[in-house]
């Protein structure tokens, strides 16, 4: 239990750092990350520069920090709408059975049925790149693996004594299924969503560096490995910092994830 | 004495996998007015789905049931006056609050679902009334005792003035003083409320300290009834 | 078996939890059993399971257990490493819990865990063990046809028979039973602790019972010992139950509901 709660703790810790990192990034970087200085290209790591600068010139710690906040933003998005859609298809269906179940259960399958990447990758390249898209597309491809995960819990709340008893007390319709049956699904929900926001980062800095995420010369890590990967052999580090950054970013909802899912089953 | 409670010719059958099983077959029973009934068996006779028959928790039947004036429908769910007459006490009180409400959040959320004015003072009369006090109105399941969780559950039952009164082993998850507690508990508001109580239960010492007449269960099928005089020797 | 080697002596047994400040769950218990059967009855809360499982060695992190004295015969249980557990228990100290569902694999019939029951802790040959298996499902009350099945197959009265058997095959000094009967049916709980009993007499095994019902252990006990928030507040003779003149024992005793007490308020503990 005490192993848990520092996942959790070592978790939020790192995220929190990325969010205050994301919003100060105009006050914490040393240089503005898209000002051009062609004769410093490439430089390694200096005083001046303490990661270098890049192909362009452009101090690379600013650029760094700045590309937090693309990344931040999307799995915002992500979350939010991602989470709420899945969880009330998935709570209708499993509540009201029948007919609406079995539609929605049906386009569950058949989305979940398509790899993520791939059709992520596909509404890009049907939309367009851009941080909007991306957000959509993973959205869009994300929601039935909530709906599947608070569809079965609410087949196995339904028939538990409290949601009996609230219905002896006739409480029912959306009362019932948001104030009750929704709240009971939540933990479960939190620790798989925790997980899935680690994934994301992970597709959206792979789309990024495919050249689908946000448009150049917006700095973006995916797109930074990208172009660090070009002088990979010489200048090492402009793929390894960017790297990094997506690492621990990713880690950290991994942590996260670790300690809500072993709490939940503690407190189960 | 005239029946509150007729039960004919109820039939239930459930599926065990592929083969349906029959539970009741022609199960009939009567309950009198402000009767204490008990119904005495082992796990798996049918009791406690012949309890949740009566509460219209479970619709799936056949037969004749009337409850008060009311003629039960099979598969209707219970409307208006019905729903708010017949309340139940289930068996696992943790099972039977929502582990995420408060006290507080358990008990007015019923009043305010059914119009009642001032939900918040009543609920808290309520818990006062099963001998608990208002500082716990805000505390969750999990931080009350076993007996603590069982009052709440009573009183809950009792918000909205049920005639009728189903208790499904209301004390077998509970310690010996907490089952002491909650039997002397529901002696009292037996008194103060003018209620019929089916109680429900595999203990003989239960039925036998709080009922005034008991039905023996086994196999789905009522083997006999024990009046008074009978329930006294056990 | 001889019976001073049988004797387990526990003096001033605590066990605490790892948050600051709380009182101890089992506080300095102090107590003796030898070729007899003593109940150890109490609430929940009391402590009853822990002190149980803090003498097999069991307590799990983050609470801790230490006494000034906790002995098996000649052996002391505070001073025993992972091996010299495992070969004590099973053989001469056996352990009975509540849920035969937990102390039988699921994935090995009945036949192969009671042999591997033997082969553990003693040489004998496949017929030998055969033949005491036999006669220990027999006086269990089980078919032989038992072994052959397995524990998802058993009824909850057959599978505490099997635990039971298990346990006792091995001929312990001591068996230790940790609410044997609270997970069977009321009717069969009686009969499963008479068979209980009469086999701990009969193999001349002492017999620790932990159970919250003092009316059932005064049924099939010599000696009970009542708890109370950690403590043992009250010892006595299970005949001498009836009479006990001790508030919490008078409560326990008397708060049980049946056909006389229709209409009473029954007993409740004041702790004041």
């Amino acid at each position: 239990m005490k192993g848990s709660s520092a996942a959790l703790r070592f978790g939020v810790a790192v995220l929190g750092v990325w969010v205050v990192v994301a919003i100060a990034a105009p006050w914490l970087s040393p240089y503005d990350p898209l000002q051009q200085q062609i004769e410093a290209r490439l430089q390694a790591p200096s005083l001046a520069h303490w990661l270098g600068t890049d192909s362009l010139g452009r101090d690379l710690l600013s650029r760094l920090l700045y590309g937090a906040r693309p990344t931040l933003l999307l799995v915002a998005l992500v979350a939010t709408v991602m989470a709420p859609i899945g969880l009330t298809l998935g709570i209708l269906g499993g509540y009201f059975s029948g007919g609406l179940d079995r539609i929605l259960s049906g386009l569950t399958n058949v989305v979940m049925a398509f790899p993520q990447l791939v059709l992520a990758l596909a509404f890009v390249g049907l939309l367009g790149p851009g941080l909007l898209n991306v957000a959509l597309a993973l959205i869009l491809t994300g929601w039935p693996a909530y709906a599947r995960l608070s569809r079965a819990e609410t087949q196995l709340l339904r028939r538990s004594d409290y949601i009996a008893a609230a219905e002896m007390l006739d409480i029912r319709g959306p009362r019932l299924l948001f104030g009750h049956l929704l709240p009971a699904c939540l933990p479960a929900l939190r620790a798989r969503l925790a997980l899935d926001l680690a994934g994301v980062v992970l597709t959206a800095a792979a789309l990024g560096f495919l050249g689908l995420g946000a448009r150049p010369p917006t700095p973006e890590w995916g797109t930074m490995v990208a172009e660090g990967g070009r002088v990979v052999f010489d200048q090492w580090w402009l793929a390894a910092a960017p790297g990094a950054a997506i690492f621990l970013l990713s880690i950290a909802f991994n942590s996260i994830a670790d300690g809500l899912r072993a709490g939940n089953s503690h407190a189960g | 004495m005239s029946a509150d409670i007729a039960i004919e010719e109820l039939h239930f059958s459930f599926n065990a996998g592929e083969r349906p099983v029959t539970l009741f077959d022609k199960l009939k029973l009567t309950v009198g007015r402000g009767e204490t009934f008990g119904i005495l068996g082992p796990s798996g006779c049918g009791k406690s789905t012949l309890l949740r028959i009566i509460a219209g928790v479970q619709r799936h039947w056949s037969g004749r049931i009337r409850l008060f004036e009311h003629a039960i429908v099979p598969g209707a769910r219970f409307k208006g006056a019905l729903r708010r007459e017949i309340q139940m006490v289930f068996q696992d009180p943790y099972a039977s609050l929502h582990p995420l409400h408060t006290v507080e959040r358990a008990l007015t959320e019923p009043l305010v679902v059914h119009g009642v004015a001032d939900a918040g003072t009543v609920a808290l009369e309520r818990l006062q009334e099963v001998g608990l006090s208002a500082h716990l109105a805000r505390r969750y399941p999990r931080e009350l005792s076993g007996g603590q969780r069982q009052r709440v559950a009573i009183a809950r039952a009792l918000l909205l003035g049920p005639r009728l009164l189903l208790l499904d082993e209301p004390t077998s998850a509970l310690d010996l003083s907490a089952q002491a507690e909650i039997l002397n508990l529901l002696n009292r508001l037996k008194r103060s409320h003018d209620m019929t109580l089916i109680l429900v239960s595999h203990d003989r010492g239960v039925i036998a300290h709080l009922c005034d007449r008991a039905a023996v269960m086994q196999g789905g099928r009522i083997e006999k009834i024990l009046h008074r005089s009978e329930l006294s020797q056990v | 078996m001889p019976d001073e080697a049988s004797k387990l002596l526990v003096r001033e047994l605590t066990v605490r939890s790892a948050a600051p400040g709380e009182r101890a769950l089992v506080d300095g218990v102090s107590f003796a059993v030898g070729t007899e059967r003593v109940a150890l009855v109490g609430e929940s809360g009391s402590g009853k399971s822990l002190t149980a499982r803090a003498i097999l060695g069991l307590p799990s992190p983050p609470l801790t257990a230490v006494a000034a004295e906790l002995r098996f015969g000649a052996i002391d249980l505070q001073d025993l490493d992972a091996r010299a557990w495992a070969a004590l228990r099973g053989s001469r100290l056996s352990l009975v819990l509540q849920d035969p569902r937990r102390s039988l694999n699921p994935v090995l019939t009945v036949g192969w865990q009671l042999h591997e029951a033997l082969q553990l802790h003693g040489r004998y040959s496949r017929a030998e063990r055969l033949e005491r298996i036999e006669a220990m499902l027999h006086s269990v009350g089980l078919a032989p046809s038992v072994l052959s099945l397995y524990p998802q197959q058993l009824s909850g009265g057959m599978g505490q028979r099997v635990v039971l058997a298990m346990m006792l095959l091995n001929g312990p000094g001591l068996l230790i039973a940790d609410e044997p009967t609270s997970a069977l049916d009321v009717s069969l709980r009686d009969q499963v602790l008479e068979l209980m009993c009469g086999l701990v007499s009969a193999h001349g095994t002492g017999l620790l019972l932990i159970s919250h019902d003092l009316q059932q252990v005064a049924r099939h006990c010599d000696r009970v010992l009542i708890m109370y928030r950690g403590r043992i507040v009250d010892t006595c003779p299970a005949a001498a139950l009836p009479l006990s003149t001790h508030p919490y024992t008078r409560t326990l005793w008397s708060s049980r509901p049946n056909g006389r007490t229709y209409g009473t308020e029954l007993p409740v503990f004041d702790p004041t």
